[in-house]
C-alpha cells in the first residue's frame, strides 16, 4: 500500500480488467448461436451492398429487348419489368434501405434518450409538458403524416421519409427512457451525487445515463429492423421515396401487379426474401446483445 | 461541559413539510411534516446520535441538512470560521463549498455507488468536480482515504458487485473523506449491513473520527449501536425531538417515556437478567394527522389531562445539557 508507484499500478490494471469484462461479453455473446447468425447475415448483406455501390453496378438503364428475363447466367436474379438488373437493384436499394433504417433507428433514439432522460430527471411540469408532445405525435397516423407531407412538397423524397421516420419514431424509445429515469433517479448514488454538489448536466447524462445505455442499444438494433419495414410498405403503396430511387420496397412495388406475382416470381422473391432476412438477422441480433448487456437477465 | 465547545451547526426551528395534493388541480390538502420544528446544536468533533422509529423523519432531517431535502421553514446555521451562515439562504456557489464541509454517508451501500462505474471513476469524479485537476493529485488523495478505511489500492479497478457489503460501505465513507469534510452525515450506515460486519464498520468510523477531528450526526434506529457512538442522544417521535441528553444520562436516567420504552426494548446480553419490557400500545400515528398537545399522548402510559391539549416545550431537568419534552417535568404544567 506504500508502495510509491502505486498510482502508476492503478491505471495498469484499469487496462486488464477492462479488456477481461469485454472478453467476457463477448464470450457470452458468441455462445449465443442464433444472435451470431444475425451478426453474420447483417454484416454479409451490408457488406455485398456497399461493395455493389462501390463497383458501381448499374441499376437504372432500362434493357427494354430484355424485360421480365427469368434468372440467368447474365442476371442471377433476372430483370425487372422494364430490364433493369435486379441483382443490381436489390443490391443498391439495400444501401438506401440500410441506412433508412439505421440513420432513423440511431436519430430517433438521440432524440428520444434526451427528452427521455430531461422528462424523468425533472419530473413536475416539464415531465407533463414532454409527455403530452410525445403523446401527441404518437396519436397522429404516420402514414397521414407521410400523404399531408407528400402532398405539401408535391414530392417523394428520401429527406422527406427521413423526417417523418425520426418525428414520429422517438416515442418508444422516449417512453422507456424517462421510466428509467424515474425510478433510476432515486437510486443513492444519484444523492450521493447531489450531495457532493455535481451539476444536473452532469448527473443526468454522465451518471444515469451508462445505466440505461444498454436497454437504448438494443431497442435502437430492433428499431432498425421496424424502420427498414416501415419504409418498404410505405414505398410498397407508393408513399416511399421516389421511384428514380431502389429501396427494397421500392422493387417490391412492381409486385402490385397480378400478372407479376403470378408469372415472374422472380421480381418479387429478391427483395421480398432479402428484407425478411435482413429484419429476421438483424432481431436475433438484437435479442443476443439485450442477453449481454441487460443486467436485469443475467 | 457543553458551555465551553464550539457548535458547529445551529439548528432552528427547522421544518420539512411534505405538500399532499388532492386532484387536478394539486390543491394541498395536508402536509405530511416529517421534520417539524426542531431546534438542537451540534458541537464541534462530538457524535450526535438520532434515534426513533422508522418513520419519525429521522433520515429526513439529516437530508434537509444537507440540503437535499428543501426545508420549509426555520434555519439551518453553520459554523465558518466563528460566523454563523444560514445554509438555506446559499447561492448556488456558496452551496458548492458548503458541500466541502458536510458530506453524507447513506444508508444502502448497495446502491450508494454506480453500478455501470468503476470504483476508480465513482472516486475521480467528485475529486474532478471540486477542481482537484491533476490526475496525481487526485489519486493521492485516493491513496489517503483509502488506507484511512482499510482498502487496498488496486481494488479501484473493480466493479461494485465484486464487493461485499461492508466493503461498499467503506468505500462510501472513503469517498464522502475525500472532500475533506468537517461534519459526516451517517444515515444509518450500518444498518444494511450483517451485525459481525457492524462492529467492524462502527470502530473503523471512530478511528477516522478521531484522525480529522470529524463531526459525526449519527442516525440510527438500533439503540445500541446510538449508544456504542454517540457522545449525545437526540430521540425523535412524529418529526420532533422528545429528549436530548449525553449519551450516558440517557441510558442511565431516561425522562421521557417514550426514550424509557425505548430503552425497555434493547436486548440484554445476559440470559439471567430478566428485564421488564414495557410495551407501547397502538401504532406511530400518521405525521398527517398528528395528535393535539403532545404527540405521544395517546400511547403515553403517564399521560395526564394537559397532555392532551398543550403541546410540552423543551424543559431542562436533570444533568447539565439534559433536555425533555414531557409536562410530567415541567414545574409550570404541574402547578396548573
Amino acid at each position: 500500500m506504500s508502495n510509491p508507484n502505486a498510482a502508476a499500478s492503478i491505471k495498469e490494471q484499469n487496462k486488464s480488467a477492462a479488456s477481461s469484462l469485454l472478453k467476457k461479453n463477448v464470450r457470452k455473446f458468441l455462445n449465443n448461436k442464433l444472435a451470431v447468425f444475425g451478426l453474420v447475415v447483417v454484416v454479409i448483406m451490408t457488406l455485398a451492398c456497399i461493395i455493389g455501390a462501390i463497383m458501381g453496378v448499374d441499376y437504372a438503364t432500362p434493357d427494354l429487348t430484355n424485360m421480365k428475363a427469368a434468372p440467368e447466367a447474365g442476371h442471377i436474379f433476372g430483370t425487372d419489368t422494364i430490364g433493369r438488373d435486379l441483382l443490381a437493384r436489390v443490391l443498391i436499394g439495400g444501401c438506401y434501405s440500410i441506412l433508412i433504417g439505421v440513420f432513423c433507428a440511431v436519430l430517433s433514439s438521440v432524440i428520444g434518450a434526451a427528452l427521455g432522460a430531461i422528462a424523468g430527471y425533472f419530473g413536475g411540469w416539464v415531465d407533463g409538458v414532454i409527455v403530452r408532445i410525445s403523446e401527441i405525435f404518437q396519436a397522429f397516423p404516420q402514414l397521414v403524416l407521410v400523404m399531408m407531407l407528400v402532398a405539401i412538397l408535391n414530392q417523394r423524397g428520401l429527406g422527406n421519409l427521413l423526417f417523418i421516420f425520426v418525428v414520429t419514431g422517438w416515442m418508444t424509445t422516449f417512453r422507456m427512457v424517462r421510466n428509467e429515469f424515474m425510478s433510476l433517479k432515486n437510486e443513492t448514488y444519484v444523492k450521493v451525487c447531489e450531495a457532493f454538489g455535481m451539476k444536473r448536466s452532469n448527473i443526468m447524462f454522465k451518471q444515469i445515463l451508462p445505466n440505461v445505455m444498454s436497454p437504448i442499444i438494443v431497442s435502437t438494433t430492433t428499431n432498425v429492423a421496424f424502420f427498414i419495414l416501415q419504409e418498404a410498405s410505405l414505398s410498397f403503396i407508393g408513399l416511399g421515396v421516389a421511384d428514380s430511387t431502389p429501396t427494397w420496397g421500392n422493387i417490391l412495388n412492381a409486385a402490385k401487379s397480378v400478372s407479376v406475382v403470378t408469372n415472374q416470381w422472380w421480381i418479387w422473391v429478391f427483395p421480398g426474401l432479402a428484407i425478411s432476412l435482413f429484419v429476421l438477422a438483424i432481431n436475433f441480433f438484437g435479442d443476443g446483445l439485450r442477453d449481454v448487456l441487460d443486467p436485469k437477465q443475467q | 461541559m457543553s458551555e465551553n465547545r464550539e457548535v458547529i451547526f445551529k439548528i432552528e426551528n427547522l421544518k420539512t413539510w411534505f405538500p399532499i395534493t388532492k386532484g387536478a388541480f394539486k390543491k394541498v390538502v395536508g402536509h405530511v411534516k416529517a421534520v417539524d420544528d426542531v431546534s438542537l446544536e451540534v458541537y464541534k468533533g462530538e457524535t450526535l446520535g438520532i434515534v426513533g422509529e422508522s418513520g419519525c423523519g429521522k433520515s429526513t432531517f439529516g437530508k434537509t441538512i444537507m440540503m437535499l431535502e428543501k426545508p420549509t421553514g426555520g434555519k439551518v446555521l453553520f459554523n465558518y470560521g466563528g460566523e454563523f451562515k444560514d445554509v438555506t439562504k446559499f447561492n448556488k456557489e456558496e452551496m458548492f463549498q458548503f458541500r466541502r464541509k458536510v458530506q453524507m454517508v447513506f444508508q444502502d451501500p448497495y446502491s450508494a455507488l454506480n453500478p455501470q462505474k468503476k470504483i476508480y471513476t465513482s472516486f475521480e469524479e467528485p475529486l474532478k468536480v471540486h477542481g482537484v485537476k491533476n490526475e496525481a493529485d487526485r489519486e493521492a488523495v485516493m491513496q489517503k482515504v483509502l488506507k484511512m478505511v482499510n482498502i487496498q489500492p488496486d481494488y479501484l479497478m473493480r466493479y461494485p458487485h465484486e464487493f461485499s457489503g461492508g466493503q461498499r460501505q467503506r468505500l462510501c465513507i472513503a469517498r464522502a473523506l475525500e472532500v475533506m469534510p468537517e461534519v459526516l452525515v451517517c444515515d444509518e450506515p450500518v444498518s444494511a449491513l450483517d451485525v459481525s460486519i457492524q462492529a467492524q464498520v462502527l470502530n473503523l468510523m471512530k478511528d477516522i473520527q478521531k484522525e480529522m477531528n470529524l463531526t459525526y450526526l449519527f442516525i440510527a434506529h438500533d439503540l445500541s449501536v446510538v449508544q456504542y457512538m454517540s457522545d449525545r442522544i437526540v430521540v425523535m417521535y412524529l418529526g420532533k425531538i422528545v429528549e436530548i441528553a449525553d449519551s450516558r444520562a440517557l441510558y442511565d436516567e431516561p425522562l421521557h417515556p417514550y426514550t424509557q420504552a425505548l430503552l425497555s426494548a434493547i436486548p440484554v446480553p445476559d440470559i439471567h437478567k430478566t428485564k421488564k419490557r414495557q410495551v407501547l400500545e397502538g401504532e406511530v400515528p400518521s405525521p398527517i394527522h398528528k395528535p393535539s398537545g403532545c404527540a405521544f399522548h395517546n400511547r403515553c402510559p403517564k399521560c395526564m389531562e394537559i397532555c392532551k391539549t398543550v403541546d410540552p416545550a423543551m424543559v431542562h431537568h436533570g444533568a447539565e445539557g439534559h433536555m425533555v419534552a414531557c409536562h410530567l417535568y415541567d414545574k409550570e404544567a404541574a402547578k396548573a
